[in-house]
């Protein structure tokens, strides 16, 4: 008997984004000047936190009696370093509703967050050497 | 939403917390179809009891090949497994299984891009299920390595004709495993890491 057959694909570059308002038409570049790649969201009132699913999030403070019961939980929870995920799935709450109410979190600088270590362009070696030698401890 | 006070929310056993020495987390997805064992690979080495995540994807985001009925603005929850592995005390690994429903995988904004690689748990009696996964990983140049969960009843193949047969680039690890044993998952996690560090050596990790 015979397998059923893959063909495989190849790496597509990652979708253009869409273009600015004031482009000039096909305008020549200004040397020196690289095309933005992203744009930064936020705001004068505090920029958007981008939270992954395991972003480490830590209580900087007790509950103040303002806060909400949710927010009180994540407070509470938080004690120790938890992540974006673990919160999530303790307070039953969509990843979504969850980066929103720790967004608020942080703007009140309640709760600290930790970023992740994601995968780079040039893969640290070190870090990976890291992984390879907690797991070998499994 | 009906929230009670926070007093009653279940937190994480004592034993469960992670020092606050702990800085930052990686993560790893493993993907495949319905009953490939996910979830039970996830279980068999995390030091916590399995969790999950959800998430709410609405009809607009779905695409364009969904054939389910007209109603375009239903929502559809999506729910991930996942566990944890302490590494050391600054660095977590975290785990997701990613159950059912595999064109939602890949609307969850984050999931892949920042994850240092994928497992590819394939079920040999279904192998055509983990076709798709494959093709949008290499699509978006995330590494992966292709785990062979050894079902009883499951037709054998050699492993050279599982790789001609899931036309493999010939540096993509693929290997048999029994994620029921913590042994065998922590293997596939062994040659998913030691995959990554050989990209990393020849300067290849995109």
């Amino acid at each position: 008997m015979t397998p059923p057959r893959r063909k495989r694909r190849r790496p597509q570059p990652a979708a253009p984004p869409p273009p600015p308002p004031h482009e000039p038409a096909n305008g020549p570049e200004k040397p020196g000047n690289p095309e933005r790649l992203y744009t930064i969201a936020g705001s004068a009132d505090g920029a958007r936190a981008e939270l992954d699913l395991v972003t480490l999030i830590v209580a900087r403070s007790a509950p103040p009696p303002s806060a909400s019961p949710e927010e009180a939980a994540v407070l509470r929870l938080c004690l120790a370093p938890l992540s974006v995920a673990e919160l999530s799935a303790y307070l039953q709450l969509p990843f979504s509703a969850m980066t929103v109410l720790i967004t608020k979190l942080i703007e009140a600088e309640l709760v600290q967050a930790r970023a992740p270590i994601v995968r780079q362009a040039v893969a640290d070696r070190s870090l990976l050497e890291a992984v390879m030698h907690g797991l070998q401890k499994l | 939403m009906d929230f009670k006070s926070s007093d009653t929310i279940p937190g994480p056993r004592t034993e469960d917390h992670l020092p606050h020495t702990a800085q930052a987390a990686v993560k790893i997805v493993i993907v495949g179809g319905f009953g490939v064992g996910k979830t039970t690979m996830v279980g068999s080495v995390s030091e916590i009891r399995p969790l999950t995540t959800e998430e709410t994807m609405t009809q607009a985001g779905i695409g364009v090949d969904d054939n389910y009925g007209s109603d375009t603005k239903t929502a559809t929850t999506v729910a991930m497994d996942f566990g944890r592995i302490s590494i050391t005390d600054q660095l977590v690994l975290y785990l997701f299984g990613t159950p059912g429903q595999e064109r939602f995988w890949f609307l969850w904004n984050g999931l892949f891009e920042g994850a240092l690689g994928a497992v590819v748990l394939v079920d040999t009696r279904r192998l055509e299920v983990s076709f798709d996964v494959m093709g949008r990983l290499e699509e978006r140049g995330v590494p992966f390595v292709v785990a062979v969960n050894s079902f009883p009843d499951a037709p054998r193949y050699p492993v050279e004709e599982l790789r001609t047969a899931l036309d493999l680039a010939p540096e993509i690890p693929i290997l048999e495993c029994d994620v029921r044993r913590r042994a065998s998952s922590k293997d596939v996690l062994m040659t998913l890491m030691r995959f990554l560090h050989s990209l990393a050596l020849s300067g290849a990790l995109t």
